[in-house]
């Protein structure tokens, strides 16, 4: 009982220990695996969190911790006399009126100006107070309309400190103060100027207005009684904002994107999983007389599959915490380098904290090693059953290469998975999207076997005369399921790879296309003051029309609009939508208006968010005015993923009684010389305005578009070549572990007359053709995975379209890039195996 | 000068109308203030109202409370102050005036003072006190007179509540030369001051989760002013007594920082309505007994004899607490620490004010 008792750790010594010991770089190669799928969706998941937990932050500190706020809907506020009315709501405790203003201050540094009743928000937003720092004590000053307070950040921006002056722009006013002191409450990171509310309706131009109301309710209130009786108080252009629904709009802003990075890491994982699966079959497989052997000698089943088992998850689980590490230092680089959007430009600010989340660290840990167990127990149930006299021969492939693989399983896969990609969107996320491409995914590799067989069976029909590439061929043939195993991997991470390329691919040729339509006028002069609300008055617009050079001029304006509570800003574009070049991108031609309805345009991500159609009648809530306006077409617009409206701009002035804009086009007439023109148009500027004009010509703007586009894929094109890396890799691992487990059979091949270079030449024929085979496949499936992609995944996720482009150059450097890899590795390990002399290879085979 | 009682807004305000000056824009306007003068005669019912034009104002009442549960002492005061800030700012936000409210409550079984304030500049009529009689009102605490010439006052916080009914039961108590309260030797140290002793009190206390009806006898001082106290004086002693037989006393002194009375003065109006005006020399101050606050190291008079000088020669009124502990201590919030109780005396009840006795109150 004893020796029987102690036969599975001796067996686990031997076959475990041995096998690490004589093939370290197989090992290594599946912890390396599992490591960088886990290191990825940990990293990226962390990232995420950290980008949140930011957001959450960054509307705490503007909020200050007020119980609930009334907020307008757009910049322009709405009327004073709010504020007195909601005060004598019963359950609130105490109002405090806030004026919140978009603003620029020296050195183009922008920051948010809050303009407090000092005496209020003490009571409701103690932490936005300001604390005096610059040696005086004059309280009154709290109370003075020229003082400031300013945050850190606000300082460093503007380059200015406690005790100087600083001008500030907002709203077309400019005006100067005095920094008095600096605001603790606000944390790093957040540009803020806190003044007296007075002071900021006067210098501001705001007279009359807020943008804000925070409240303080009373202990006993109950807050949802009263957020229904306030709303019902409020007018349009003001609305209730809870610390939830502001946090569903900052989440629903960023959410797609961040839960597609999460796919792309998961996918990275799927990948790391499937190349461990490849690597412990083969181990499995070439191992499989030994596993017989012990059986002999009396180790159970069960006990052998429990080798197996602990042997993949010791692999699993260094590999992940490998990964964990790894991840938790690739999000810290990546935060520092890229910020917590990535590139994305969701989150502006700085660089943010990371904030470790040790359920992630668990789930992600916990997938690494499922993936190893899952991919080492297939293979060790399939040799637990073999029978062990049979195996013990090692009578080559466990596959019959009779019979003729089955394609139904993968078929049935492919049908569910196209059947998938027709479901809509869930709760606004494409996961029938992802999981129709999981399942094509699988499908593409499950007909592997089936494709091999197909396209080998091409090739045996017609004569080959080369020796070689004869018995490549035969040898594909005739070892199916190894071939499979090779191909699977490379077919798993090049579809994967090609689906996001071809997607980036056309996404970029369609926004560069799109760059050109939305840009048709020759130069653009935008007012540099990001939303503050200056810009060409009436005046000066029609001045600039008649400068002399100017064939056609467009003027434009955005302002946020808030269309729902939980849902973030879409842009009011008031733009010329007449003229040479004020055409819009759109997609189906405009309807007809009906006569005295106001036409807009909506943009494709506010169609798709709000449900908008083509005919359909909105209600505006622009300050003041609610205009009924009729949607008379859709266009095409990717630069503002929150959506946009775009409204005439003279129905705009009249409507809400302001002319400004700050954006101008201009068509320049034939044989103007651009510069000379700019020069004149410049002159007829008022003084001080002309100092924030920024000139592009729409090259540039063009150029501009295109690297801002680059930045936010970065790590989209990090995230696609890792899987390339690691299926390389496994390309590599497979082909080296199957040439070296295959020294008996080039012993034979030389003793009946096979010359070595003879040999080599078959497996690298083999290889490169392995290579081509799982390529092409590869690149078949990423093609139909693209679509999905772009078809499903993208318009649920971000509502927009775009139009395929086929990266033809790409997929032919893949192919090669995969040929080279699967041939060189098998010259290389063949080479190596050769080296053994025939005689003692043969006689290995007892 | 300025009456002696004060809480930490005042500070503030004190703050806030004396400084600026030197760095105010030079486009900006500041206010003119009204100054106060000898030989005016103070108007009902417009003198009940405000007087935005002067600095600083005050309504200030003071009484005794009787309750099922035993005595109490409370104090409401609402205060008007008219910052230096630029007059031609156009926002309905310009703190041009700021009120301030006082609330506070003796209580013998707590042995301590329960209190809130509140603080808004006037607007939206949230924050306001009228022009033309008496109504100051800062969110839901106001002092209003009504047509009947009864003030009802309303002031609470979460731990106590008072709404009160005061009627008067005597004339006005004009204070100084026709309402022209001297406060200094200087001509510009004066006030306008009127007050209205024995105030019957009716209405309602909350605290502790329960209603009570309450009686009792109070005491406003109305006082409007833009100037200060003069700036050697370090603190002040202040009291205002309903006397049993229907007399009232009025009596107060400015101290050095050595603690010698740099200025005095007072009234006194006996049962029969005739008024003695006290001068500098008429009245005293001596110190009985001292209390240690235990919280703040402090040694306040809480038993002082009180002598005053009438044309029929001296009458002493020896004043005992309430109770010992009627400290309020505002530092936290950059204000005072001062002594502001319930006090009776033999034939009488009333309020004393004890502040400036930890360091001289800057001002």
């Amino acid at each position: 009982m004893g020796e029987r008792g102690s036969l599975p750790l001796v067996a686990m010594r031997w076959m475990i220990v041995s096998e690490w010991r004589t093939y370290p770089s197989r090992i290594a190669i599946a912890v390396l695996a599992i490591a960088l799928g886990v290191a990825l969706g940990f990293a990226v998941h962390l990232i995420n969190g950290s980008a949140l937990s930011e957001f959450d932050h960054a509307i705490q500190t503007v909020s200050g911790d007020a119980d609930l706020q009334v907020h307008a809907t757009s910049a322009a506020g709405f009327s004073e006399a709010l504020y007195p009315q909601m005060a004598h709501v019963s359950g609130i405790a105490k109002v405090s009126p806030v004026v919140e203003l978009h603003a620029q201050a020296q050195g183009h540094a922008a920051l948010t100006i809050l303009g407090l009743d000092v005496l209020s928000a003490a009571v409701v937003t103690p932490r936005l107070l300001g604390r005096r720092s610059d040696g005086q004590h004059d309280p009154s000053d709290f109370f003075s309309d020229s003082a400031i307070f300013l945050s850190a950040a606000a300082m460093q921006a503007s380059g200015r400190r406690v005790g100087q002056s600083i001008d500030i722009t907002s709203m077309g006013h400019s005006a100067s103060f005095r920094i008095i002191g600096d605001l603790p409450g606000i944390p790093a990171g957040q540009a803020i100027g806190v003044m007296d509310i007075a002071a900021a309706q006067w210098r501001f131009g705001q007279l009359g207005k807020l943008q804000r109301l925070d409240f303080r309710l009373a202990p006993d209130a109950d807050r949802a009684q009263l957020s229904s009786a306030l709303a019902s108080r409020l007018p349009l252009g003001a609305e209730i904002v809870t610390r939830h629904n502001e946090e569903t709009r900052s989440d629903s802003l960023s959410r797609a994107y961040r839960v597609n990075l999460d796919m792309l890491a998961l996918m990275a994982l799927l990948t790391g999983g499937f190349l461990v699966y490849s690597a412990q079959s083969l181990s499995v497989a070439r191992r499989r007389p030994q596993f017989a052997l012990i059986r002999v000698l009396g180790l159970e089943r069960r006990s052998l599959v429990a080798q197996i088992f602990l042997e993949a998850l010791v692999v699993g689980a260094v590999g992940a915490l490998g990964g964990l590490l790894l991840g938790l230092g690739l999000a810290a680089a990546a935060l520092h380098l890229l910020g917590s959007d990535l590139g994305g430009g969701y989150f502006s600010g700085g660089v943010p904290h990371l904030s470790f989340a040790p359920g992630a660290a668990i789930a992600f840990g916990a997938l690494g090693v499922a993936a190893s167990l899952v991919g080492g127990l297939l293979p060790a149930r399939d040799a637990a059953r073999s029978q062990p006299a049979l195996a013990l021969k090692n009578l080559g492939d466990a596959i019959d290469p009779r019979v003729h693989p089955r394609i139904r399983l993968a078929l049935l896969l492919v049908v569910l998975g196209a059947a998938g990609s027709l479901a809509p969107a869930v709760n606004g996320l494409p996961i029938f999207g992802y999981a129709s491409m999981a399942l094509l995914l699988a499908g593409g590799i499950a007909m592997m076997p089936w494709l091999a067989r197909t396209l080998l069976w091409i090739f045996l029909r017609r004569p080959i005369s080369n020796v070689s590439l004869s018995l490549a061929i035969q040898r594909l043939w005739g070892a199916p399921s190894q071939a499979a195993l090779a191909l699977s991997g490379i077919v798993a991470s090049t579809s994967l790879m090609i689906a996001m390329a071809v997607m980036v691919v056309s996404f970029r040729g369609s926004v560069e296309a799109w760059l050109y339509q939305v840009l048709p006028a020759d130069l653009y002069l935008a007012l540099d003051d990001s939303g503050v609300g200056g810009g060409f008055d009436a005046v000066t617009q029609n001045n600039m029309r008649h400068v002399e050079g100017v064939a056609w001029m467009g003027f434009m304006k955005e302002t946020p609009l808030r269309l729902a509570p939980d849902k973030p800003d879409v842009w009011l574009i008031a733009r010329t939508v007449d003229g040479p070049a004020g055409g819009l991108p759109l997609l189906s031609p405009g309807l007809a208006v009906p006569p005295n309805d106001i036409p807009v345009w909506v943009s494709e991500p506010a169609a798709g968010i709000y449900g908008i159609h083509p005919g359909d009648h909105l209600v505006l809530p622009i300050a003041g005015v609610t205009p009924r306006v009729f949607v008379a077409g859709i266009w095409r617009d990717y630069g503002r993923q929150q959506g946009s409206i775009v409204i005439d701009s003279d129905t705009y002035t009249r409507l809400t009684g302001d002319a400004r804009r700050s954006i101008a086009s201009v068509a320049l007439k034939k044989g103007a010389l651009a510069d000379a023109v700019i020069a004149r148009l410049r002159a007829v500027l008022p003084a001080g305005v002309a100092d924030h004009l920024s000139v592009s010509r729409s090259q540039e703007i063009r150029s501009k578009g295109i690297a801002a586009f680059d930045r936010s894929f970065a790590i989209t094109y990090l995230l696609e070549a890792i899987p390339i890396l690691v299926g390389l890799i496994g390309v590599a691992a497979t082909v080296s572990a199957q040439t070296l487990a295959r020294i008996k059979e080039f012993g034979m091949l030389r003793h009946i007359g096979v010359l070595r270079l003879q040999i080599v030449a078959m497996l690298i024929a083999e290889g490169a053709l392995l290579g081509a085979i799982g390529g092409i496949a590869g690149i078949g499936l990423g093609l139909a995975m693209s679509q999905i992609l772009i078809r499903v995944v993208n318009p649920q996720s971000f509502h927009w379209t775009m139009d395929t482009r086929i990266p033809w150059l790409l997929f032919i450097i893949v192919i090669v890039a995969l040929i080279v890899a699967a041939g060189g590795t098998a010259l290389f390990a063949g080479r190596r195996a050769l080296s053994t002399a025939a005689v003692t290879a043969v006689r290995e085979d007892w | 000068m300025i009456r002696r009682r004060m809480t930490r807004w005042i500070l503030l305000v004190i703050w806030l109308v004396s400084c600026g000056f030197a760095q105010a824009p030079a486009r900006a306007e500041g206010p003119v203030y009204a100054d106060v003068l000898p030989g005016h005669s103070l108007t009902f019912p417009a003198d009940y109202g405000a007087h935005p034009d002067f600095r600083t104002e005050w309504w200030y009442v003071t009484g005794w409370l009787h309750t099922p549960d035993g005595p109490r002492g409370f104090q409401i005061t609402f205060f008007r102050s008219r910052p230096d800030v630029d007059q031609n700012n156009p926002s309905a936000f310009s703190p041009k005036q700021i009120i301030l409210a006082h609330v506070a409550l003796s209580d013998p079984k707590l042995g301590k003072l329960i209190d809130d304030q509140r603080i808004a500049r006037q607007g939206f009529g949230l924050a306001n006190a009228a022009t033309g009689d008496t109504a100051v009102v800062l969110d839901d605490w106001s002092l209003v007179r009504g047509a009947d010439d009864v003030y009802t006052a309303r002031a609470g916080t979460e731990a106590f509540g008072l709404n009160l009914h005061l009627r008067p039961t005597q004339a006005l108590l004009i204070q100084g030369d026709r309402g022209y309260s001297s406060k200094g030797a200087s001509a510009g140290e004066a006030s306008y001051y009127y007050s209205a002793p024995h105030l019957s009190v009716a209405g309602t206390l909350r605290q502790g989760g329960r209603t009570v009806e309450v009686s009792g006898d109070a005491w406003l001082d109305h006082e409007w002013s833009s100037s200060f106290l003069a700036a050697r004086s370090a603190g002040w002693d202040w009291t205002g007594l309903n006397l049993d037989d229907g007399g009232s006393l009025t009596a107060f002194q400015v101290r050095d920082a050595a603690g010698q009375p740099v200025w005095a003065g007072g009234s006194f109006r006996d049962a029969s309505g005739a008024t003695v005006v006290l001068r500098r020399d008429d009245v005293q101050f001596s110190t009985k007994r001292s209390w240690l606050s235990p919280r703040t190291g402090i040694h306040y008079p809480v038993v002082q004899t009180l002598t005053i000088k009438l044309p029929s020669g001296s009458r002493q009124f020896i004043l005992t607490p309430l109770f010992d502990d009627q400290e309020l201590d505002s530092r936290a919030t950059g204000g005072p620490v001062y002594w502001e109780g319930a006090v009776k005396t033999d034939g009488g009840k009333g309020y004393l004010e004890l502040v400036g006795y930890a360091t001289a109150v800057k001002i």
